[in-house]
């Protein structure tokens, strides 16, 4: 096992700061760093200019060259050495720019990442970390706003985790980077500069496990399930609903595989109702496997069927209409109504 | 350093128009040479027939292999040839499900397999087992993966050989971030660095991740041996598939060495790679070796290769055994004589039968092998899913409480 994250106490400088899910990560990743020299990152732009979202911003200059690799522009290279890395003994972090990108690295992913402690009856530990930014409503041109998760969550020997708000965002970086597991960080792109979610974050304390799902807010009348950027989402339509009396909780998944789902099992013991959100087409998503898992252990409980709130079975459109796309507060309570009416 | 040919434009009647046109019966014969003769560019220190070359370039690779260590070479050969002969049989008997036969590439595995040194990492494809028998892993652990018991259970860092990679090209990235974490850890620079080699077929190179393997290892210098087996077919897909050039000369583009040797040549396999590994381990990586070789059956014993390949060319490279000319070289130079050949086939074939022996008497894995290591942390999930299967299984009577 590796070491576990450790917190910050010792250090002079306040413990707690008010961050930005991007700035979180950027000092998540700073931390790690710090506390194991074997953690490198690697990814296209992400020396000099910090990312494309700025998030490894600062790194190379503090860290050097060799720690954080400005590398050749190519995902499987990225991934398939970060493979070989981490055989040598290494903590890679591959940064890629965008979701849509990943494809051309998902053979290494899906081939060596995940297979090799596997193959090896655990002789070979792959600790890797792979940082995807994901999902719209950033206004982008094609392949930059897809949510492909599921596609990683499928595969045995990966785990796959979102975060969802700047604390997470600082722990749950240095977490997945600290797990002997190869891990996919997916990043919620549109809210890494969002003021609105600007939170503390209390460097001292110490972190709740990775692979668990947290509820974010309790209520009695039906239970939202989502992760990554559709939990703000959610607790936006939680706060309508309170307004119309209604009183939604919300469960924040965080961790997609494993999935962790004894607190929404719990919940829908109590609410009979649960409305799963997310930005990712329905078909054969981790919505999908939400709604079996709860069907098979929740049955007697449940007072109306799950319901998906998701993408479309498009391609992502083009952004003009993304809005139409895109789980948004008023399709969630749509949800909502039609679950209550049942 | 070896000093590839300038490229030139192709001659008029030779260029891609000249190709589409139906090949006259030079052009056949020519095609035919191409695919069994490595040009004037071949470096070979030991003819067909076992006579010595001399090479200014790579004999002082080699000063140290006596009439004793060129006999070493020869056993290795015979050893592995005759392991891979039964395995290949025991396959047909149906005790495999599947063998990769390495016959007529024994040359360059062992002479590229004994190059290497303790300190150094294999990242092998699925058809080193020359290669892993030169890193002192016991034949009968591959087994496991052809009688389908494993994945290939070696222990990868004490022999320096990575498991088998089977997705064609993978590896090489795989070896390319290992090479670049020894650079990092400040592992090369001198007479004793630490090198690693990355082995891949002809079809292999025309796989995204090898031209990877090739930009990554080139912008970050890493100690890397590319040691493409070009064993003239990728299945039924002959090397003009794969390339318009000879693949040795692709290196130049990348801004690194690349090398032609015989790959039938188990002297100049040992030198060529001893030589790129010195480059590798002083600094100066990555070199890319070609090694020109045949694939004397088929690709695996799913494949027929008489649909698609002329047995005039099998006889050709008969004629170029690795083993044969070793033989003959030691024999005339008074190195070995017929009872040391005697004993060596006979030592081979008691390899082959406790090879045989072995494989037969391999357990079954357990059923809860199914669910062990699929991640290095404990997952509840799967725990409750083994316990579910198990529990499932043990509600089965035993032939003895029927």
């Amino acid at each position: 096992m590796a070491a576990p994250v450790k917190s910050r106490q010792d250090e002079s400088v306040s413990a707690v700061q008010t961050l930005t899910i991007g700035k979180a990560l950027n000092l998540g990743l700073r931390a790690a760093m710090e506390a194991d020299d074997k953690v490198l990152i690697l990814g296209e732009d992400v020396g000099k200019l910090g990312g494309v979202f700025r998030i490894t911003d600062g790194l190379q200059k503090d860290f050097g060259e060799q720690r954080v690799l400005d590398t050749p522009l190519a995902e499987s290279g990225i991934i398939g050495t970060a493979v070989g890395l981490a055989v040598r003994g290494f903590r890679p972090v591959c940064e890629i720019q965008f979701e849509g990108f990943i494809f051309p690295g998902f053979d290494q992913i899906s081939s060596q990442l995940a297979k090799l402690h596997y193959r090896t009856q655990g002789r070979i530990k792959v600790p890797v970390v792979v940082r995807v930014p994901y999902g719209g409503g950033i206004g982008a041109v094609e392949h930059h706003s897809e949510s492909p998760e599921s596609l990683f969550a499928h595969i045995p020997g990966l785990k796959v985790v979102s975060c969802s708000n700047p604390a997470d965002a600082y722990w749950m970086i240095q977490q997945a980077i600290a797990s002997d597991d190869p891990v996919l960080f997916f990043e919620p792109k549109r809210l890494y500069h969002n003021g609105q979610l600007k939170s503390e974050v209390d460097t001292s304390t110490t972190p709740g496990p990775l692979f668990a799902s947290r509820v974010l807010r309790e209520g009695t009348d039906a239970t939202l399930v989502a992760y990554g950027p559709s939990v703000k989402v959610c607790l936006d339509a939680a706060a309508a609903a309170q307004e119309e009396g209604r009183s939604l909780e919300v469960i924040d998944l965080r961790t997609l595989s494993p999935l962790d789902l004894g607190p929404v099992f719990e919940s829908v013991r109590r609410t009979g109702r649960l409305i799963s959100v997310s930005e990712a087409s329905a078909e054969s998503s981790i919505s999908s496997e939400i709604a079996a898992r709860v069907q098979q252990e929740c049955f007697y409980s449940l007072e109306a069927p799950v319901l998906r709130v998701t993408g479309f079975d498009t391609p992502y459109p083009p952004s003009k209409l993304e809005e139409h796309f895109l789980p948004d507060l008023d399709r969630v309570l749509h949800a909502v109504d039609r679950s209550l009416g049942w | 350093m070896s000093s590839p040919e300038q490229w030139t434009h192709p001659e008029p009647g030779e260029g891609p128009a000249a190709r589409a046109a139906q090949p006259s019966p030079e052009q056949v014969i020519a095609g035919l040479r191409a695919t069994t003769e490595g040009g004037a560019e071949l470096t070979q220190l030991l003819t067909p027939e076992g006579e010595r070359v001399a090479s200014p370039q790579f004999d002082r690779y080699v000063a140290d292999i006596d009439g004793e260590a060129l006999r070493g070479l020869y056993r290795d050969m015979v050893l592995v040839r005759r392991a891979d002969r039964e395995a290949n049989a025991m396959q047909r008997q149906g005790q495999l499900g599947i063998w990769v036969p390495l016959l007529g590439q024994e040359a360059a595995q062992i002479g590229s397999g004994r190059a290497l040194r303790k300190q150094d990492m294999a990242f092998p494809s699925y058809r080193e087992h020359g290669v892993a028998y030169a890193r002192g892993i016991d034949f009968r652990e591959l087994m496991g993966i052809f009688r389908c018991t494993d994945h290939g259970n070696w222990d990868f860092k004490a022999h320096g050989f990575h498991p088998y990679t089977i997705v064609i090209g993978n590896q090489v990235l795989n070896a390319t971030g290992y090479a670049m974490g020894q650079k990092f850890e400040g592992k090369v620079g001198d007479e004793d660095g630490e090198a690693t080699i990355v082995y891949f077929g002809d079809g292999a190179t025309s796989q995204g991740d090898v031209h990877e393997g090739f930009v990554w290892s080139a912008v970050y210098d890493a100690p890397l041996v590319f040691f493409c087996q070009n064993n003239q077919w990728a299945i039924s897909e002959p090397t003009e598939r794969q390339s318009r050039l000879p693949l040795y000369q692709r290196a130049r583009g990348y801004g690194f060495p690349g090398i032609r040797v015989d790959g039938n040549d188990v002297l100049a396999c040992l030198a060529v790679t001893r030589w790129a590994l010195d480059e590798c381990r002083h600094g100066n990586g990555p070199v890319l070796i070609e090694a020109f070789t045949y694939r004397m059956d088929a690709h695996t014993t799913t494949d027929d290769p008489t649909r698609y390949r002329l047995s005039d060319e099998l006889e050709a490279w008969k004629l170029k055994d690795p083993i044969e000319r070793v033989r003959a070289y030691l024999a005339r130079n008074g190195h070995a004589d017929q009872p040391y050949f005697d004993r060596i086939q006979a030592e081979a074939d008691q390899f082959a039968a406790d090879l045989r022996e072995f494989t037969f008497n391999m357990p079954e894995p357990p059923p809860e092998r199914v669910f062990a290591n699929v991640y290095a942390e404990p997952s509840a999930a799967l725990d409750a899913q083994r316990e579910e299967y198990l529990a499932y299984l043990s509600g089965f009577a035993t032939a003895g409480e029927r």
